[in-house]
């Protein structure tokens, strides 16, 4: 039998969310090809996420634990997951399609000579290919059905699509070093994170995103005054970006981040394919325009047709 | 410092991809355009070289010859010659093989600094920068919105998720492009025609070595879900009732 590796994605000792509905990717090619789901962790000092992976539908967890890691770097995880891939004879390597897994897992693709398929949505058993897998292209106007031919396959997980596993049991944790050491030709220099009280915008049941239309960044203050009043998070159309109204991390779109909150509220924002790519998947969406023709209008539930600038405070006045 | 930077040959972003009636895709009428992505990259080398740090900017794609049309795109912008590693129309191409043909002309030319779009607007994979970095292994700074050379360095700003982060790659390196790296100027006429001078070669996949054989195969497509045509509200107070009680999303 051979294993499909989860490669966990962590910050500051924490296990992100993103790496649930990953496995839960992989239990679902698990019950296709009948490989055995084992997670991954990189890092230092990564006992607890380790331990907090292994309560989540996987069968045990390596865990590669060692001061060369503490910053990730794609060059360092790449050789180190290479030869775990090898080493445990894996079908499938894969992590969410995070900014971080976007960085590494092509590299390692390569490095292995691999196929990669990018922001899988499903994956199938094919009746003619075996297992398949399905992604959007063309910021989501289709869908496209792909199959990969090398022995192990790469893949990045839009964790939107996939359910996270029921929490339960504690599989064991095996510490091991591949002995690939850190990065010749890269060094970690800073993160600069982005702190918020606010949920992060992938992790958010509900998000309030504003447009061009608002005209500066000061109007973004109503948009935040009612994503408190819903608990939700803060997004912005690439236009509100680089008009500077918005922090590039709020960006939702083809180019920005991929959500699918329960509440998806676009505020002044047309609706160019390119954003709704980021937002198309929202269980309910609402959108505030004042032109009636706004494209955002055609996959909205529930459209109101308003200037902005008097629909926002009248609903945070009322909610 | 020589600069090699990548354009590929997109379908245009805004144009929406229909399939035919046996399920493939109908590229008939559609209009073609350099990768927007591209376009940054080409950008941010023409401005090295301007700012005295690059001698040369040199424009591979990987293409038929219609991908001539986007490298004069580029040279317009500003590149000194082009490349064209020319397949067949009916060449199946995945990110790797596309990888492996622009490390053939990275051993060539061995440039320094290699700029990529980080993405590929039409099959969106992400994936050709970073795959470019192990097989030359060189360093990388993907998603990069900031570029600095420094004595023998790339010190690459990195939009990333909760933030932004800092690497500091050593010559040779790769770096990808993401947007707000710069703003791509448009070609100038007089940049169009200088442009149609300038050299461009036309390499195989045999004068590289490299084998054209994609493991990643597209079987088929199929149409997104629609969404169901949603109601316009009259007002605020319909809305809030409508979330309320029918959408049951807001308490
Ligand atoms: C390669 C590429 C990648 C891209 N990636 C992304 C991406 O990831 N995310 C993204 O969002 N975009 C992306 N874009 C850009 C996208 O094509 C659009 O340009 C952008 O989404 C437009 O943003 P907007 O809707 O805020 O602005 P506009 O299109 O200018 O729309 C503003 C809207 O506000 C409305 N409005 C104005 N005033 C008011 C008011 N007072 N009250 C109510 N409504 C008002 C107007 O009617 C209009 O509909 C990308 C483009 C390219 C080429
Ligand atoms: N056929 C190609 N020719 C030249 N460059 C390419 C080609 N395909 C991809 N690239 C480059 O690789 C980047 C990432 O593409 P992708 O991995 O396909 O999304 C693009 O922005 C291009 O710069």
């Amino acid at each position: 039998m051979g294993t499909i590796l989860v490669v966990a994605e962590h910050l500051e000792g924490e296990l992100k969310k993103v790496t649930l509905p990953t496995i839960g990717f992989a239990q679902k090619a698990a019950a296709i090809n009948g490989d055995e789901v084992v997670g991954v962790v990189i890092g230092s000092g990564i006992a607890g996420v380790a331990g907090e992976m292994a309560k989540h539908g996987v069968s045990r967890v390596i865990a590669v634990d060692a001061p060369e890691y503490a910053n990730y770097l794609a060059e360092s995880w790449t050789p180190a997951l290479s030869k775990l891939a090898s080493d445990l004879d894996a079908s499938i390597v894969c992590a969410a399609a995070s900014t971080t897994g976007k960085d590494f897992l092509p590299r390692l693709a390569a490095d292995l000579d691999a196929g990669m398929v990018s922001d899988v949505i499903d994956v199938y058993d094919d009746e003619d290919e075996g297992l398949s897998y399905k992604r959007p292209i063309w910021a989501g106007n289709l869908i496209a059905k792909v199959t990969s031919d090398s022995d192990v396959t790469v893949v990045s997980v839009r964790t939107t699509n996939f359910e996270a596993p029921a929490e339960g049991g504690a599989a064991a944790v095996e510490n091991t070093s591949p002995g690939t050491g850190a990065s010749p030709n890269t060094e970690f220099v800073a993160f600069q994170q982005v702190k918020s009280d606010r949920p992060a915008l992938t992790d958010a049941d509900a998000v309030v995103s504003g447009g061009r239309g608002l005209k500066a960044a000061e109007s973004f203050g109503m948009l935040e005054e009612l994503a408190d009043k819903l608990g939700a998070a803060v997004g912005a159309s690439r236009a509100a970006v680089d008009s500077g109204y918005a922090p590039n991390d709020w960006q939702v779109g083809q180019t920005g981040k991929i959500v699918a909150p329960n509440l998806y509220i676009a505020i002044a924002i047309s609706g160019a394919i390119q954003h709704l790519a980021g937002m198309k998947g929202s269980k309910t969406i609402v959108a505030i325009n004042k032109d009636p023709e706004a494209p955002i209008f055609q996959v909205a539930d529930y459209g109101l047709v308003a200037d902005a600038f008097q629909a926002v405070p009248e609903l945070n006045s009322k909610l | 410092m020589k600069v090699l930077v990548t354009a590929k040959r997109v379908v245009d972003p805004d144009v929406k991809v229909k399939l035919d009636g046996s399920g493939n895709l109908d590229l008939s009428n559609v209009e073609y355009k350099l990768n927007p992505f591209d376009e940054y990259g080409v950008e941010e080398a023409v401005k090295l070289k301007e700012a005295g740090k690059a001698d040369e900017v040199i424009v591979v794609s990987v293409g038929t010859s219609d991908s001539q049309k986007e490298i004069r795109t580029a040279l317009a912008m500003g590149a000194d010659r082009g490349i064209l590693v020319e397949v067949d129309e009916d060449e199946d191409l995945d990110p790797l093989t596309i990888a492996k043909l622009i490390n053939g002309v990275v051993q060539r030319e061995e440039p320094q600094l290699i700029l990529l779009g980080k993405l590929a607007v039409d099959a969106e994979n992400n994936q050709v920068g970073q795959m470019l970095g192990a097989l030359t292994g060189f360093g990388q700074g993907t998603f990069a919105y900031r570029l600095d050379i420094e004595d023998g360095y790339a010190i690459v700003g990195r939009e990333v998720d909760g933030g932004t982060a800092d690497v500091k790659v050593a010559l040779p390196a790769i770096v990808t492009a993401d947007l707000r790296l710069n703003e791509p100027r448009y070609a100038s006429l007089p940049g169009i025609m200088k442009a149609k001078k300038k050299p461009l070669d036309v390499l195989t996949p045999d004068d590289l070595d490299v084998e054209v054989d994609a493991q990643v195969r597209v079987v088929g497509y199929e149409l997104p879900p629609e969404r169901a045509a949603g109601v316009i509200v009259a007002d605020v107070d319909e809305l809030i009732e409508k979330l309320r009680n029918e959408a049951k999303v807001i308490g």
